[in-house]
């Protein structure tokens, strides 16, 4: 909410700077967003009058003006604004005058004539008004008044960013009443004479929907004149809380949302056909709102209609057929107090968001309209004349809210601060803010105020007690709690190590978007549904994913595009699988995912560069594994995805249960994805990996240990797991030492065969072993890859 | 004798021209070899009186060691220097750069919000994860956020259904541990939230660190203290901290905490208050036994401070660029 600050200082007018009471207010909960001027500096401008006007002999566009300023000689001045004439009231910049921007005003002439000063625009003081030409003042401004005092322009816009719970601050008495309290300092409303009616001009209301609208006045006004200028007093005060001045009907019904919180609406009387009747909506009927547009009023939507049909969404917003316009005459005033629950949700869901649905959704004071009904009536007798007919109210007392009333405990105050504010501080601060308070022995028994929708229960008290006592007045203590530990089992491996690995490993982390593009998902994962977001940022952030691989692919691309030619990426979150068993049908399961592109390493003098392969990531998520202490438990075995090269696919089991993948990507993926070159991913189910086996230790063999190599030739299709396994079944004890030094295709080894050279390590925990030993080891390892694989040793 | 002196010169001589060990061990065999010079008058002494033999063994046992202590000298000063040659002709550039394999890093997010969950872990503050599609109890309701609350609207929400949507906040973790714990306890949830907005200052993904305690006599000045010590941590300076009375529907006293920044700006980093006695109830906690309090900060804002990153954007485009500042 916006308003001015000369405006609050009518209420109430604290003797503490600008900047103090914005930091005041901000301090007090409501937060300042902005303290604008309403015009930059400028000084010697002064309010005149143009007595003479007339044509530039030398010049089409300029007029030679003389200008009475209220002293003894007319000032000559050459002016070229269009709209300058004679009779106006105008804004006289004097020879002297510094204007914004440091611009000095100096004697001159233009064209020959002589010019002994300026007349001033809006935008020359700095003021934030569009208008061609020079500014007109009212005819009763008074000559030779400082302009600055005349627009009383040593005032400042304030933004205040109010909480929902705030609505009482709303509207200037609101937050009048907010800085008294701060101030400790009383506040004075505008007075203004009472109306009394002139006119008998009954009127038929009807509420029908008493608990949405425990409270509705109405009153006719005749023989108006809209066309009557809205005083300038009123329009800048209106400007300055960002409202525009429409006619004066609408500006007095504004005038008095921001003064006192307090939405009203005018009908035109003669629009209407017959009584008011505030209802639910039928669910057929349409409406054509102010603003020109229709639509079709949902059910549950409370209206204010006449007897033939809808004629306003109550509380949120008028028709177009019922509106004041240039040719109305009498009005109906409304002033109506529509509770939160007829309002809440019903405008948004229309995509209607109105000051005034601002203000009932979150809670108007519900003795606040008779006040108000006679505040603009007044306004508008004063200012566009005509005759008041009485209030007509329709009221049912036992809708109408009642200010809580709670009991504040001494014992919970302090309990809940952790600091001790006296009693006598506690009651004023609670009296200042409107509410009735008794004390009895360990309690206030607090009345709180209509105005005062967030005050419910005794922690809402607490916390007016605090944050007019001021948070920053409470001390800061250390929290005292019972040293329990919790539990830590040491073989859930901390994601940390997890990614302090995969740092180690030369990867960067990414944080790629939960939701994807649908239509690069679906190169990924043909045919799998996804969960779809039905409001997305764009189409392209709409999908969510099911699994790292779009997300980590997109981050390949983007960064290939930008020459960055070898990408290293994991990445941990959730994906999201659809599935009508879990929780809001859908499965969360937290992935880890990486991708390799490019070079292994970055061009060396001394090492070699390759471009990365299956093998280079399968090495780093080996590595990984290894952190289970559980190398055995893991295995991977080929196997076909959409998103992954068929020959270069394996899943990646945990005990036989696959837990992920592993592969090349699909090559039919790279351009669509912009990748540059041969792409490596893998991703698993991350609680299959974060669980450990504790190492168990074995005694070091004191004995030598042997190496024995073999070559062994086997058919292409046997996969090296299967001989490694089947080595290392029969090696048993012995055998501690496996490892696959080379494979080899080609001269020498018959085609559709493989050689793999394998060297055993052989050791014994008791004894040395012997020549024998060894061989018939040897022996039974060869023996039975012979059986299984049909294995040969290779000459 | 005089022939043993010679041969002693003699040896001593071509040791002296020597200039490898090879030519050196073929003087050795020469002299001391078994059938070598020296060795050779060894088997004079057959023909020498008993008087004399005393005085020549000795003598040839002089020049045997005179001749092999020459050796070894000379061995030794070839070994020496073939060493050195060896030692220079292994000279290199030692400040050519090592063959390395460039450590990878965390994501600027995870690193703040690894520093955080250390602050807080050592205060016994559990880390808890929770769904990111969350059910409206759990991100509304239970956080005393009615169906048409004000503050529902203000949350940009993305729904899938009105009953089902991204979290907005990763408090609905606090309610699911509440559901299955009892006090006192100390939880902060880290995570992946969502809103639907995007501009210069908004993603409509960022993460939060939310933080709760509960216990029979958890207050609001403890609240001010934890938050004030956790600030100047994080910071690892002595900036000023104030708390700003503020509004969410789950805690009553709420705050928002800004901090006085470089620019001598206030800035927004938590939001926090005392636990709505609501909040409690919902989850089966008497809330006049027990009290608490619960903070909520941006982690991607809190980082931007830290780093001096400058758009917020940045986080999530995975621009290595970017990425590859932070080790």
């Amino acid at each position: 909410m916006k308003f001015s600050e000369s405006w609050l200082r009518e209420w109430v007018n604290p003797s503490v700077s600008r900047d103090a009471l914005s930091h005041q207010i901000t301090m007090a909960g409501l937060e300042v967003d902005g303290v604008d001027p309403v015009a930059a500096d400028f000084s010697g401008v002064i309010v005149g009058e143009v007595v003479e006007c007339g044509q530039h002999p030398d010049a089409d566009k300029l007029r030679v003006t003389k200008i009475n300023v209220g002293g003894d000689e007319l000032i000559d001045i050459v002016c070229g604004a269009p709209n300058c004439r004679l009779g106006l009231k105008v804004a006289v910049a004097m020879v002297g005058a510094v204007l914004p921007g440091d611009f000095k005003i100096k004697k001159a002439k233009l064209r020959g004539q002589p010019s002994m000063g300026m007349l001033c625009s809006y935008g020359e003081l700095g003021i934030d008004i569009e208008s061609d030409g020079i500014i007109e003042l009212p005819q009763e401004a008074p000559l030779g008044v400082n302009v600055r005092e005349y627009l009383q322009l040593d005032d400042a816009i304030i933004d205040v960013d109010l909480t929902a719970n705030r609505a009482d601050c709303l509207g200037m008495a609101g937050l009048a009443r907010e800085v008294g309290v701060l101030n400790r300092q009383a506040v004075t409303e505008p007075k203004w004479e009472a109306v009394n009616a002139t006119i008998d001009a009954p009127y038929t209301i009807n509420v029908v929907a008493p608990d949405l609208c425990p409270r509705y006045l109405g009153r006719v006004v005749k023989n108006i004149n809209v066309k009557a200028a809205t005083p300038l007093w009123m329009q800048e005060k209106l400007r300055r809380s960002g409202i525009r001045s429409i006619d004066p009907i609408v500006d007095i019904t504004n005038y008095v949302l921001i003064e006192f919180g307090q939405p009203m609406h005018a009908f035109d009387l003669n629009a209407l056909s017959g009584g008011i009747t505030v209802r639910l909506a039928d669910g057929v009927e349409k409406l054509t709102l102010l603003d020109g547009n229709e639509i079709t009023i949902p059910n549950d939507t409370l209206v204010i209609a006449d007897d033939k049909q809808a004629v306003a969404l109550a509380g949120v917003f008028g028709g177009e057929s019922t509106g004041v316009n240039e040719n109305t005459q009498d009005i109906l005033l409304e002033c109506a107090f529509f509770a939160p629950l007829a309002i809440m949700g019903k405008s948004r869901r229309l995509g209607l968001h109105t000051d005034a649905s601002h203000r009932f959704e979150r809670g108007v004071d519900p003795e606040l309209q008779h006040k108000v009904m006679d505040r603009a009536t007044r306004l508008v007798l004063d200012i566009c004349g005509g005759d008041a007919g009485q209030v007509i109210e329709a009221v049912s007392a036992e809708h109408l809210p009642k200010a809580a009333t709670i009991t504040l405990r001494r014992s919970k105050l302090d309990k809940t601060l952790g600091h001790f504010i006296p009693d006598t501080d506690v009651v004023e601060i609670l009296e200042r803010l409107g509410f009735n308070v008794e004390t009895t022995n360990s309690s206030w028994l607090v009345t709180t105020a209509t105005y005062r929708f967030d005050m419910a229960i005794e922690e809402d008290l607490i916390e007016e007690v605090a944050r007019i006592y001021g948070y920053n007045n409470i001390p800061n203590t250390a929290p005292q709690a019972a040293l329990t530990m919790p539990d830590h089992k040491e073989a859930d491996i901390s994601l940390k190590r997890v990614r302090s690995i995969f740092v180690a490993r030369g990867f960067q982390e990414a944080v790629t978007y939960s939701f994807v593009d649908p239509k690069m998902q679906n190169l990924v994962h043909p045919g799998e549904e996804a969960m779809v977001l039905p409001n997305p940022i764009s189409i392209e952030m709409s999908a969510m994913r099911l699994s790292m691989f779009t997300g980590l692919l997109t981050a390949v691309g983007y960064n290939q595009s930008r020459q960055q030619n070898r990408v290293r990426l994991f990445e941990t979150g959730l994906r999201f699988v659809p599935d009508a068993q879990a929780d809001s049908g859908v499965r969360q399961q937290a992935m880890l995912g990486a991708v390799i592109s490019g070079v292994q390493n970055e061009e060396h003098w001394s090492m070699e560069s390759k471009t990365v392969d299956f093998f280079d990531l399968k090495g780093d998520l080996e590595a990984i594994l290894g952190l289970t202490v559980a190398a055995s438990e893991f295995s991977f075995k080929g196997a076909t995805h959409p998103a992954l090269h068929p020959g270069q696919c394996a899943e990646i089991l945990r005990n036989n249960r696959v837990i992920g993948y592993i592969g090349a990507i699909h090559p039919s993926l790279e351009k669509p994805f912009g990748l540059n070159g041969k792409t490596i991913v893998f991703e698993l189910e991350l609680d299959a990996l974060l669980h450990a086996r504790l190492p168990l230790a074995q005694a070091v063999s004191k004995f030598p240990a042997n190496r024995r190599d073999i070559a062994l030739v086997v058919d292409e299709a046997v996969s090296a797991t299967d001989v490694m396994n089947l080595i290392r079944k029969v090696g048993e004890n012995q055998l501690v030492g496996l490892n696959l030094f080379d494979v080899y295709q080609g001269k020498g080894v018959e085609p559709g065969k493989k050689s793999l050279a394998i060297a055993l390590t052989l050791q014994d925990t008791t004894r040395t072993l012997e020549e024998k030993d060894i061989t018939e080891t040897i022996d039974s390892v060869l023996s039975a890859l012979k059986t299984e694989f049909n294995a040969s040793l290779r000459d | 004798m005089q022939q043993l002196t010679e041969i002693v010169e003699q040896a001593l001589e071509v040791i002296d021209k020597a200039s490898d060990l090879k030519t050196l061990d073929d003087i050795r065999v020469d002299y001391l070899g078994k059938k070598g010079k020296i060795t050779d008058m060894m088997k004079m002494m057959g023909s020498l009186s008993a008087e004399e033999k005393p005085a020549f063994g000795q003598a040839v046992n002089q020049a045997k060691q005179a001749v092999q202590q020459k050796l070894t000298e000379r061995i030794d000063g070839l070994k020496a220097s073939e060493l050195e040659a060896k030692l220079i002709a292994e000279k290199i550039d030692v400040t050519l750069p090592g063959r390395t394999l460039e450590i990878g890093g965390l994501h600027p997010v995870t690193r703040t919000i690894e520093r955080i969950e250390t602050f807080f872990g050592e205060l016994g503050f559990v880390v808890k994860q929770g769904p990111e599609i969350e059910d409206d109890f759990h991100n509304f309701d239970a956080l005393n956020i009615s169906e048409h609350h004000p503050a529902r609207a203000d949350h940009d929400t993305f729904y899938f259904n009105p009953k089902v949507m991204l979290r907005t906040q990763t408090s609905g973790v606090q309610i699911r541990t509440m559901e299955h714990e009892q006090p006192p306890l100390r939880i902060i949830s880290p995570g992946r939230v969502y809103r639907n907005d995007y501009d210069q200052t908004h993603t409509p993904m960022f993460h939060q660190v939310e933080g709760l305690m509960v216990a029979e006599n958890v207050n609001f000045a403890e609240l001010k203290g934890i938050l004030h010590d956790f600030l100047r941590n994080f910071f690892e300076e002595d900036l000023e901290v104030r708390f700003r009375p503020s509004y969410f529907p789950f805690t009553e006293p709420s705050a928002e905490v800004d901090v006085m920044g470089k620019n001598g700006k206030w800035l927004e980093v938590l939001g926090c208050g005392m636990v709505h006695p609501n909040v409690l109830r919902s989850v089966g906690i008497d809330p006049e036994k027990y009290s608490g309090f619960a903070f909520g900060m941006g982690v991607e804002r809190l980082t931007m401070l830290r780093y001096g990153v400058n758009d917020l954007r940045a986080f999530f485009e995975n621009d290595l660029r970017f990425l590859k500042q932070f080790k």
